[in-house]
């Protein structure tokens, strides 16, 4: 792919996250000719039950927290929906802990909370899940450093080159400026683009406040015209 | 088009509740006929263990076709975490050769994406099996690596079990490719 697009990515090496000074790679990646990575993406080989894109029902009772729906469209770059991919998410509780071993964060796990969903996009390219709204918490990157509140996202496509690991983040939240994760991307254009949007649309009332996030992810390999464009 | 592309963000340290799922680390049942078993290291700058990885392999069957389905399951894609040593092992059998965009034949190889606390964007590299001197010597691929950095991507026979480690940065980095 041409170096313009990746650009628009976060570097490899962005000493102020430190933890990409020992990890990422020195040495520049090696650039195959065309269609190499030509060859789709991975097939999951589970079955996604009809309850894995609920966050708060994978427990006897609901979790604490401010219930949300989170929904929106995956497309390809020249728009098209995909169909039939897998979406998972994680992401840390109410109180911003992550049901993981290593997270030391003193703030309270919740019994009725795991952080893990997955579905499956529908016709339109649609997914939807129900959750709580995480919250923020502390990481020692450095001094007082706290990351937004954020919920992670993986996601397949239809081509080897579509994967995409990324979080989405919420509207207004005044840590995103601070975060040198957001702020790894080099352009605000693409800072938005991990920002989802509050949808009245999407909230049912009496029940849940809806977020909602488009994710566009790489299709066929461009054309050389578009390389060059 | 691609300046609306959604930017990449790292897997973080926590990604144990979402990403895992039970017997990822089992592309093929174990004790079946012809299954291999392919373990490794993952290490930093320092040589240092890296103990929130989580690798993906990808892989054709044992006759080059990706995607197929055995028993109503898709096979060829496998998932492991790394332990508090970056240690990782996957249970799968050889692919087969797959053709090059321009009809040439690829060596056998398993291709292995590399997601991580510290990597904003996921790493993917080849891994190469070291009874294929012929198809190594010629695959399309390896012949574009610096011959100095090949080894890196060519796994040891270790009394039968497949050794291949990742080194994210340093002197004997792994050979990552541009996707």
């Amino acid at each position: 792919m041409s170096d313009r697009q990746d650009e628009r990515e976060p570097p490899y090496l962005y000493p102020d996250y430190v933890g990409t000074r020992l990890r990422a790679p020195a040495k520049p990646l090696v650039h195959l000719p065309d269609g190499f990575h030509d060859f789709p993406a991975p097939l999951f080989p589970r079955a996604i039950a009809e309850l894995d894109h609920d966050l708060t029902r994978q427990h006897a009772a609901e979790p604490i927290g401010e219930r949300i729906i989170v929904t929106g469209r995956v497309l390809d770059s020249d728009g098209r929906p995909v169909r039939n991919t897998i979406v998972e998410i994680w992401q840390a509780n109410a109180a911003g802990r992550y049901l993981d071993q290593d997270d030391q964060h003193p703030a309270p796990l919740d019994p009725n909370f795991s952080g893990g969903g997955r579905c499956l996009t529908d016709d339109e390219g649609r997914y939807r899940f129900i959750t709580i709204k995480p919250g923020a918490y502390p990481w020692k990157n450095h001094r007082n450093a706290w990351r937004p509140a954020h919920i992670h996202f993986s996601l397949f496509g239809t081509e080897f080159r579509s994967r995409l690991v990324t979080q989405m983040y919420f509207p207004g939240d005044p840590l995103m400026p601070r975060d040198p994760i957001l702020q790894s991307i080099p352009d605000q254009a693409g800072r938005e683009r991990l920002v989802s949007q509050f949808d009245p649309q999407a909230t049912i009332p009496e029940w849940a406040l809806a977020y909602q996030w488009d994710i566009v992810l790489r299709g066929p390999a461009a054309t050389p015209f578009e390389d060059k464009a | 088009m691609s300046g609306s592309l959604t930017p990449s963000q790292t897997v973080g340290p926590f990604f144990g509740v979402g990403l895992p799922f039970e017997k990822g680390e089992e592309i093929a049942q174990p004790g079946s006929a012809a299954t291999i078993r392919v373990e490794g290291q993952v290490l930093d700058g320092n040589g240092d263990p890296v103990p929130d990885a989580l690798l993906e392999i990808w892989q054709p069957d044992d006759r080059g076709r990706y995607g197929t389905v055995a028993d109503g399951q898709a096979t060829g894609f496998g998932r492991c975490r790394t332990d508090t040593e970056g240690a990782f092992s996957f249970i799968t059998v050889k692919p087969g050769a797959t053709p090059a965009p321009d009809g040439r034949a690829q060596a056998p190889h398993l291709n292995v994406t590399v997601f991580a606390r510290g990597l904003l964007r996921h790493l993917v590299t080849r891994m190469y099996f070291p009874d294929e001197p012929e198809a190594n010597a010629t695959d399309p691929v390896l012949i574009l690596v610096d011959p100095s950095r090949r080894a890196t991507l060519m796994a040891k026979n270790c009394g039968g079990v497949l050794h291949f480690d990742i080194r994210l940065q340093g002197e004997r980095e792994t050979v990552f490719f541009a996707i």
